[in-house]
């Protein structure tokens, strides 16, 4: 290396030592206010539109329409409907029947009684089946929300998520199947096919990619991790249309042109055991806005 | 039929904030179908909110209002436990109350 090279580097060194050990003094002297302060300024600074997207999306939040599909999904959750004429307060959703209160953030997990693994929206079809008498092939012919309809399992998966605001993830691991599913998952994140040899990694398995002007989360790494399972289900903005996180894997799927999942099926509630599973340990805010 | 409104009213300081969450397709009348047809209109005209027999708001809407609309606003007096009512009428001459008790 040149001699002013050299100098360039130490030089360089020794600033950012000097830095960091003001930051030390001013951690130590105030440390909380500080620290914040800081880590807002860099945080600023790296991204200002980010900071900005963040605020905006505060806002929305408070406001969000998808309490519009909570409501709804609550009156289909309590009434009787199906050719068994029955409400859905019997499901158990793993906490207990007709327990709703912290199941959205216990799932997916394993259920004796189907000898399966399943995800919200997979067991709300399983109650809506053997509980009311409907066929899961109707349910699956058109589960997506278009402008002119929402399927009642989106609004149903919406009412149960809402029920779930505020509490810690919490997605078991204890049963042999649940930590199947997870390692499972794993392998499906990272398994490259399609004519663009994708896979889930390649586009979320890096810090700081990004499509077009929308922010990919790094779903392998601790502070990511909760994208996954935080804004969903999700009201988007464009079309005002409620998703659900089984609409979202049916997407990218898409995108990555792989062939279409199976709605609710087992390979989608593995994936989403993996990815719900790194989220463990953050508070859910429970359903979702977006662009 | 339409879907019910969300409504949360909350007193404090002499004055009540209230935020309503309306369901409604808001459509333009701009946009045409997958065929080339243009969709009808369909939107809310006329926004009222009333607290004891008065009128607190009162609003005319047009097509720049969003889908499932969501409006908030401000109002001096109302104490905890009375009730507003909020009634949307629109270009169709459909109309909704929903009516809520201030916290």
């Amino acid at each position: 290396m040149s001699s002013i090279k050299l100098r360039a580097v130490v030089a360089l060194s020794g600033l950012a030592l000097v830095c960091a050990a003001q930051a030390q003094q001013k951690e130590t002297a105030a440390p909380k206010k500080a620290a914040a302060q800081t880590k807002k300024a860099a945080n600023a600074a790296k991204d200002p539109v980010a900071a900005d997207f963040e605020k905006f999306h505060e806002i929305m939040e408070e406001a969000s329409p998808a309490e519009l599909f909570e409501a709804k999904g609550e009156e289909l959750w309590k009434a009787k409907r199906g050719p068994k004429d029955a409400s859905l307060e019997q499901c158990d959703l793993g906490l207990g029947p007709g327990v709703l209160k912290g199941a959205y953030v216990r799932m997916p997990r394993y259920f004796a009684d189907a000898g399966q693994m399943m995800d919200a929206e997979r067991r709300i079809v399983y109650c809506m089946v053997t509980l009311q008498g409907f066929k899961a092939e109707d349910l699956a012919k058109q589960p997506f929300s278009s402008e002119s309809r929402t399927p009642d399992p989106v609004s149903l998966v919406t009412y149960v998520a809402g029920q779930s605001r505020g509490m810690k993830i919490a997605i078991p691991q204890k049963h042999p199947k649940e930590r199947e599913a997870y390692n499972i998952g794993r392998e499906i994140f990272n398994y490259r096919a399609g004519p663009w040899d994708f896979s889930c990694a390649s586009c979320h398995g890096e810090d700081g990619k990004r499509i077009r002007t929308q922010n990919l989360p790094n779903l392998t790494s601790k502070k990511d991790a909760i994208r996954a399972f935080q804004g969903w289900p999700g009201y988007r903005m464009t079309g005002g249309l409620m998703h659900t996180l089984q609409w979202r894997m049916n997407d990218c799927f898409r995108q990555q042109r792989f062939p279409e999942p199976g709605y609710a099926s087992e390979t989608i509630a593995d994936l989403l055991t993996y990815m719900a599973v790194n989220a463990n340990g953050h508070v859910y805010k429970g359903p979702g806005i977006k662009r | 039929m339409s879907d019910p409104m969300r409504i949360r009213a909350v007193a404090k300081d002499g004055a009540v904030n209230v935020k309503i969450l309306m369901s409604h397709e808001m459509e333009t009348g701009q946009r045409k179908d997958a065929a080339g047809k243009p969709i009808p209109a369909h939107f809310i005209q006329q926004v009222s909110a009333t607290w004891q027999g008065k009128v607190v708001l009162s609003a005319h809407w047009g097509t720049a209002i969003a889908k499932n609309p969501f409006l908030e606003f401000n109002f001096k007096g109302g104490k905890k436990g009375e009730k507003i009512q909020v009634s949307w009428t629109d270009n169709k001459g459909e109309k909704r109350t929903d009516e809520a008790t201030i916290n």
